[in-house]
């Protein structure tokens, strides 16, 4: 059955995994921009990351016809540091007009701080003025409902952003009505141990429907499953839920969000 | 799905995991208790959400996630690191 998985960060992947992703399915991918799992000593180091994902990321995905996009940003974890993390957000209008750039994401909160916050300020008005996409990271565990509250004010105060292009992702049972009921779309990350798993994302679906909703893996660096799509798709089906539920979740919702960049293509 | 085939569905595989919370909180009795005799705040956290489970009340999940937040609304001053514990600590 044919899917995207909307977050999964494939340059920390193996090429193994686009040939399965593929086998499973996968049409379509689009890569945030995040931490690499370490502090890049200077924004020389994201400018060559933001090539890897505008220009390398693209032709490896291409190669099992898989069509590849990429959001670009500072990640909260690096932005502790705001003089630093200015001078990483002047790089990315450069990168704008690149064929495989959707917007402006995983921007979010990490712990929830004060230059954390300052800095999300700054990447939501460069959205803004560039007319882009959002692609939010709310924080872990116990920092996440705070997080997702102060992230959605943030971005209701900046006063000129449409709730509807923006995707607030990693909610769980206690985020994401909020988060619908405010009007933004809701991503679902089936992630071990500190996210959801399909059995979980599929009660989410049947307790809160399917409107403005969909599933990614988050596959990463961490222990996590690139194959996490699929296997929500198969917890939906044994539950008897309709093909067609299946693949608005896992096909059409991501299809429509990100069809408002203009530039999102699938691979068939 | 029909209650009697939810049951059959996912009964064994939940039976697996209580069983590994049981065995969980069996090894932290056998393990030495800090000097301080004062329980971790994660477990603390645990043992009040496993309490939640047998309420009767509904939305479990979204309580007990509930549960192990933060619960303050204010930005704080500067990130200690960048990991999360799993609960919240006041200190
Ligand atoms: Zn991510």
């Amino acid at each position: 059955m044919r899917y995207i998985d909307p977050h999964i960060h494939m340059v920390s992947r193996i090429t193994d995994d686009y040939q399965r992703m593929a086998q499973a399915g996968c049409v379509a991918v689009t890569e945030p921009a995040f931490w690499a799992g370490f502090d890049r000593s200077s924004a020389q180091g994201f400018y060559d990351y933001y090539v890897q994902l505008t220009e390398v990321e693209p032709k490896r995905a291409a190669q099992f016809g898989i069509a590849h996009h990429c959001w670009l940003c500072i990640n909260p974890k690096e932005a502790e540091d705001p003089g630093f993390a200015r001078e990483v957000i002047a790089l990315i209008p450069g990168f704008l007009d690149k064929p495989n750039v959707l917007g402006i994401g995983e921007i979010g909160l990490n712990k929830n701080s004060k230059n954390e916050l300052e800095i999300l300020e700054a990447q939501i008005d460069l959205a803004a003025q560039h007319d882009q996409l959002i692609l939010v990271h709310t924080p872990h565990l116990e920092d996440k409902l705070k997080g997702t509250k102060l992230i959605m004010d943030a971005i209701r105060n900046h006063g000129s952003i449409d709730p509807g292009r923006v995707l607030i992702d990693h909610v769980e049972e206690h985020t994401v009505g909020p988060v619908l009921d405010r009007g933004f779309w809701a991503g679902m990350t089936l992630y071990p141990d500190t996210k959801m798993t399909p059995q979980r994302a599929a009660d989410v679906i049947e307790m809160c429907g399917k409107e403005r909703l969909w599933i990614n893996s988050a596959g990463d660096w961490g222990c996590s499953d690139p194959l996490a799509v699929p296997k929500c798709q198969q917890e939906m089906r044994l539950r008897g839920h309709p093909l067609a539920t299946i693949e608005q979740i896992s096909y059409e919702n991501p299809l429509r969000f990100l069809s408002q960049s203009g530039r999102f293509k699938t691979s068939e | 799905m029909p209650r009697d085939a939810l049951v059959d569905r996912y009964f064994l595989e939940h039976r697996a995991k209580l069983l590994d919370v049981a065995a969980f909180l069996d090894r932290l009795d056998r393990s030495e208790a800090p000097a301080d005799s004062n329980e971790d705040f994660r477990i603390e956290a645990l043992q009040r959400a496993i309490s939640l489970l047998i309420d009767e009340k509904g939305e479990r999940a979204k309580r007990v996630l509930e549960l192990f937040s933060d619960p303050t609304d204010t930005p704080i001053d500067k990130a200690p690191m960048k990991g999360a514990d799993g609960a919240y600590s006041a200190k």
